[in-house]
């Protein structure tokens, strides 16, 4: 059984009449797997996962036949219950390193914290947990770091410290919501080296939230490809980056430029996101889809799944590919 | 810091100059004159009157009794009150804790309620509780004091006969002075029925007093954290799995209190111009109701003085909530 499973997941901000942010979500993460959800911004990828861990706040509105962490449906969880788990066994680290750790309190603090909340720590002993954690991430003169202000930090310590707070419980799942965006490019490499680390250390699974394919190309087992709130394609790595079956993540890849060398203009999909308004009613990528048919504009297409993962497409690419 | 502190205490030298040449100018544009005041309606002798004015000094031209004036001050002479004859200092001294107990229990009133009020308002944003408080502060703050206290008066103590109307004790007791603060001199006494008394007494006047006060710091805590919930820092702690009240009051309250205690401080200066109404409504023997009657008889050592020692209390009373902020406010803290 997967750890995690969630079926026809919506996400609604306002009445059931307002438009889905997140539309109908299916998704599985095994036990010790690193699984990657792209797509652009306004997507619905963070949504997707604030929802499962219970950050969605009035008037957005969480509904799913089957929202399932390890045996537990978080859906019906209510406050204490939600809180055993979430930031325990299920646990996030945020986009923006500099504002989400709390700037009037300690870094020893805000890690000692978790520690106390979760597994009954105090004083000496969450102490002497903090500053593993902190070695455990790579922070240099740990013991001094314990006592620091956030904003005495750069931003990837910042975030190192974030991770050292979001595995202090030793997750079975860690949620990154696109953890290397706010970061500079030299400094993004080491935290996903660190991420990897200790995914494969601890056996825990790994969600990675990005809009970097470069990044899911190297890190991820599998890959969950969405647009306008829906998951559009899902494949393993590398079969969907030699051989997508959407016409969506074809576009994606195309759009990364060393895909495009030589080329006089980097390739583009035309149009924009669907917003409330324009919301059509067959197939959400039709107006953009240099494929698309009649049916497309009339009917909406299911996730359907084959040989290598799944789509949601009438008239699916590559699907008698050869690849490796 | 030190530099910081060297950096205030150098402001204050202006600051002083500014508010003696303010007081010494204005008392002396109301019409009359000290001895004219004490003579009363009877018609003043020319030469009797004229004897006084020498007698006191103040026949000399404005710039040489300015200079008179700011010559003792430099030797640290606040002079005496023309009317008791006693030192300005003296009585500051004497009054001044009656006016602090007041001011104190009126922060305390403002304060707690108004941190309250302005926490659950923001968390229950757009709700008929949010609105309410949000409409009664603003009609609190609006408010002129003097109407205000009369209509407390008028209500809890007229016609319910809840509260007294005036002073700080019944005349019953015989309360010695310890630390000039009643609510602890009744309960030393030992007397019985003096306590309550006394908090009786002070309970409206705070009310009053706190009311001003109390709508800032509640309008302020609610937009401060209205703000601080929609961090990012928030959400973290939420995500950590920590109870809702200690994401609201450790990881959010502690971060909108920095603009609220800027208010707070600010407020001092607020309050003690409250107090002078206060008091005179209340009849309370504090450094307002003080003023106020000095004011009245032209008795101008007290009232320039007695408003220089305010200002001198209001500067450092913003001076020590500069330094809570940076108590506060670990980013400001470092700065230093």
């Amino acid at each position: 059984m997967s750890l995690l499973q969630i079926n026809n997941l919506s996400v609604r901000f306002g009445d059931a009449n307002a438009v889905p942010v997140v539309d109908g979500l299916d998704l599985s993460v095994d036990k010790g797997e690193v699984l990657a959800i792209v797509g652009e911004s306004g997507s619905g990828k963070s949504v997707t996962m604030m929802a499962l861990m219970g950050l969605i706040d009035a008037p957005g509105k969480v509904s799913a036949d089957q929202l399932q962490f390890d045996g537990t449906d978080m859906l019906r969880l209510k406050g204490k219950q939600r809180r055993h788990i979430v930031g325990k066994d299920l646990s996030m680290v945020f986009q923006d390193p500099m504002t989400s750790l709390n700037p009037s309190f300690t870094v020893g603090f805000q890690i000692e914290e978790v520690l106390r909340q979760h597994l009954g720590l105090s004083g000496k002993q969450a102490r002497q947990r903090a500053l593993q954690l902190l070695e455990r991430v790579e922070i240099p003169a740990a013991e001094s770091r314990l006592g620091a202000y956030p904003h005495q930090l750069s931003g990837g310590m910042s975030q190192r410290v974030a991770i050292a707070m979001a595995i202090a419980a030793e997750p079975k799942l860690l949620i990154a919501d696109e953890p290397t965006t706010a970061l500079d490019v030299t400094i993004q490499a080491q935290i996903m080296e660190l991420l990897l680390g200790l995914q494969r250390e601890q056996d825990m699974a790994l969600v990675l939230i990005t809009h970097d394919l470069a990044v899911v190309a190297e890190t991820a087992q599998r890959v969950c490809v969405m647009y306008a709130g829906q998951a559009v394609e899902v494949g393993q790595v590398p079969q969907l980056f030699e051989a997508p079956t959407h016409p969506y993540t074809e576009a994606l890849l195309k759009a990364i430029p060393e895909h495009s060398l030589g080329a006089q203009r980097l390739a583009t999909l035309p149009g924009i996101v669907p917003g409330r308004y324009d919301r059509p009613h067959g197939c959400l990528l039709a107006p953009r889809c240099p494929y698309a048919q009649a049916r497309c504009h009339e009917q909406r297409p299911a996730l359907e799944p084959h040989e290598r993962g799944a789509v949601r497409c009438f008239f699916p690419l590559n699907l008698n590919a050869e690849v490796a | 810091m030190l530099s910081f502190i060297a950096r205030r205490l150098g402001l204050l030298i202006p600051t002083f100059f500014g508010v003696t040449l303010l007081t010494f100018a204005l008392i002396r544009m109301i019409p009359g004159d000290p001895v004219e005041v004490m003579m009363g309606e009877r018609r003043v002798d020319p030469v009797m009157h004229a004897q006084a004015m020498e007698r006191l000094g103040l026949n000399k031209p404005l710039y040489a009794q300015y200079l008179d004036y700011i010559g003792n001050l430099a030797q640290g002479d606040l002079g005496e009150s023309l009317r008791t004859r006693t030192s300005v200092w003296d009585e500051f001294l004497t009054l001044f804790p009656a006016t602090l107990e007041l001011s104190l229990a009126a922060l305390l009133f403002a304060g707690s309620l108004g941190l309250v009020a302005g926490v659950v308002a923001a968390l229950k944003r757009g709700s008929m509780f949010d609105h309410g408080v949000m409409g009664i502060s603003l009609a609190g703050y609006s408010m002129p004091i003097f109407w205000w206290g009369l209509l407390l008066i008028m209500f809890f103590s007229v016609w319910l006969g809840w509260t007294p109307v005036s002073g700080r004790i019944d005349l019953l007791y015989d309360i010695p002075p310890v630390t000039g603060f009643m609510l602890i001199d009744s309960l030393l006494s030992g007397e019985e029925g003096a306590f309550v008394d006394a908090l009786r007494h002070l309970i409206l006047p705070a009310i009053v007093l706190g009311t001003i006060p109390l709508a800032v710091i509640a309008r302020m805590t609610r937009s401060a954290m209205l703000e601080v919930l929609g961090e990012d820092y928030v959400r973290t702690a939420r995500a950590k799995g920590l109870s809702p009240a200690r994401v609201v009051f450790i990881h959010g309250l502690r971060n909108a209190l920095i603009p609220v205690l800027t208010v707070f401080g600010l407020q001092v200066g607020t309050l003690l111009a409250g107090a002078v109404l206060t008091e005179t409504i209340f009849s309370w023997p504090g450094i307002g109701k003080w003023l106020i009657e000095s004011i009245g008889a032209r008795d101008y050592p007290v009232v320039q003085n007695g408003i220089l020692l305010i200002a001198c209390l209001v500067i450092m009373v913003n001076f020590v909530v500069d330094i809570l902020y940076g108590l506060a406010n670990p980013r400001i803290r470092h700065q230093r």
